[in-house]
């Protein structure tokens, strides 16, 4: 019964969503404006960040999942901040950090004469940082649920600690990992607040889809309930997708 | 869960407004006549004053609790029309006040203001006018075409002959202003009065453009205003001598 009530919770504002579109005009609103250019700039940078976090999680997730020291619960308490903090304090803290005036953009701009902020690439750091606890608490469930003995067995018969993390570890985390890196490129598709706070709002550079829909929300209404719908449908044609492909075709690999 | 509150607050002080209105016929805006919530939707750049205004009616009415939302105009006609509970709203243009119509009593031009640069303190990269908006090597921020700020930058460089080049459109005033406060830019196009109001951070270039492209400001009760004995009488106080004197304080100009 509460089952249904949550699935209520979840799909009714959607659906009055879809109810109020101006369907009729869908076409001409999307292809009008800032649209195509948001949407493709959402997908490159979302998968951008993913594949950072893929690359700096993983690792992490490691080190949480395998350590029981005392250190390792404020690890995990830092690793958590992200999804605690309002992304906005994210973004300014970002810029405190990279911006200009930061303390690492500071020595930036000084030595290469380059600044983060306000390109493609603040946006990926931004959706990155928001995006990647969703993937260490992810991969860090899956390691730890999966069983040590198979990788002790390994190193018994002389497998080298690269090979037992290739071979044995992370196929046996494959299914948590691939979970974590949908979420984390769900969470970075809609990521905003960090966003606009440090990477701005620049049409094709850093606007993505949800600064778009926010922007087009104040003038057209029925522009950005056009762009969110784009945006629904991609994350769905996404998540759905990328889960029964990544899904079965893991199941393969491990068996 | 706040918005509930406010609701129940509301309907409680009509229930009330209802009943003393007939067992005490004293003009409203008598001092010490005043209770209960008033609720003030306001332009973002209004916030220092109308807080020092609320302060004053708190201070005549200690049985009157004066609330304020501040945020960009369009977002505020777009959450009054949605059913805010709200009694009073002041805009930053006339086209944001004619959106939000529907709700609103007759609205009223109470100030005005005009666009400056800011630049962060000491102006470090030597901007002195409009035309360094079009320098692809500084770094510059504009609102939102989308907001009120944002269409007042588009009339000045319009009128300037300037294709500006900024590099973000941020979300409203404040959000330019704060990237320019942080050194994040070197240059922004803000409010007269958000520069008063960041002194400390920032410095104005005046704009002799500016002065034909002034923004008027508005303000209205709500239709359905939940408490308004207490609107009619912030709106008399913003228009009142002494409400002037801490618009002009401010920066603001004559209505």
């Amino acid at each position: 019964m509460l089952a249904i009530v949550a699935v209520a919770f979840l799909i009714g504002p959607f659906a009055a969503l879809v109810a109020r579109a101006p369907w009729s005009r869908l076409g001409g609103l999307l292809v009008d404006g800032p649209a195509l250019d948001a949407l493709w700039l959402s997908l490159r940078t979302a998968t951008a960040a993913t594949a950072v976090c893929l690359v700096l999680g993983v690792p992490l997730a490691r080190v949480l999942a395998r350590s029981t020291t005392a250190g390792q619960r404020l690890l995990r308490a830092v690793v958590t901040m992200p999804l605690v903090l309002p992304p906005v304090v994210g973004g300014v803290a970002l810029l405190a950090l990279l911006g200009r005036r930061g303390v690492l953009g500071r020595l930036l701009e000084a030595w290469f004469g380059t600044t983060i902020a306000f390109t493609t690439g603040a946006v990926v750091i931004a959706e990155a940082f928001v995006a990647l606890p969703f993937l260490v608490l992810s991969v860090e469930g899956a390691l730890r649920s999966a069983d040590v003995r198979y990788e002790a067995a390994a190193e018994v018969l002389g497998a080298s600690p690269w090979y037992v993390l290739r071979r044995v570890t992370l196929p046996l985390a494959a299914p948590g990992i691939a979970g974590g890196a949908v979420l984390c490129f769900a969470r970075a598709l809609g990521e905003f607040g960090a966003t606009i706070t440090f990477a701005g709002s620049f049409p094709g550079v850093t606007q993505t889809m949800p600064l778009a829909i926010y922007l087009a929300m104040e003038q057209q209404p029925d522009a950005a309930v056009a762009l969110s719908l784009l945006l629904i449908g991609m994350s769905l044609a996404v998540l759905v997708g990328l889960r029964s492909r990544w899904f079965s075709g893991l199941a393969g690999a491990t068996r | 869960m706040r918005r509930g509150v406010v609701g129940l607050v509301g309907v409680t002080v009509l229930a009330l407004a209802a009943c003393s209105t007939v067992a005490d016929p004293d003009p409203p805006t008598a001092s010490g006549s005043l209770s209960g919530e008033l609720v003030v939707l306001a332009a973002a750049s209004l916030q220092e004053t109308f807080t020092e205004i609320g302060d004053h009616m708190m201070a005549a009415d200690p049985a009157l609790d004066v609330q304020f939302s501040f945020a960009g105009s369009s977002t505020l006609a777009q959450q009054l029309l949605a059913g805010a509970p709200a009694d009073v709203i002041a805009t930053a243009s006339a086209a944001t006040m004619q959106s939000a119509a529907a709700a609103t009593e007759k609205p009223v031009e109470f100030t005005s203001n005009v666009v400056v640069i800011a630049v962060p303190k000491g102006n470090p990269a030597g901007v002195t006018g409009l035309a360094d908006f079009a320098d692809p090597d500084l770094r510059t921020a504009v609102c939102a075409p989308q907001v009120p700020c944002g269409a007042a930058a588009a009339a000045v460089f319009e009128a300037a002959g300037v294709v500006a080049t900024p590099d973000t459109y941020e979300r409203d005033v404040k959000a330019t202003l704060m990237k320019v406060a942080m050194g994040e830019v070197d240059a922004g196009i803000v409010y007269r009065t958000d520069v008063a109001a960041a002194a400390d951070d920032v410095d104005g270039v005046e704009v002799p453009e500016a002065e034909d492209a002034a923004t008027t400001y508005l303000i209205a009760t709500a239709r359905h205003a939940p408490h308004s004995p207490a609107a009619s009488a912030f709106v008399e106080m913003v228009l009142s001598a002494e409400g002037q004197a801490i618009l002009a304080d401010a920066g603001f100009g004559a209505r």
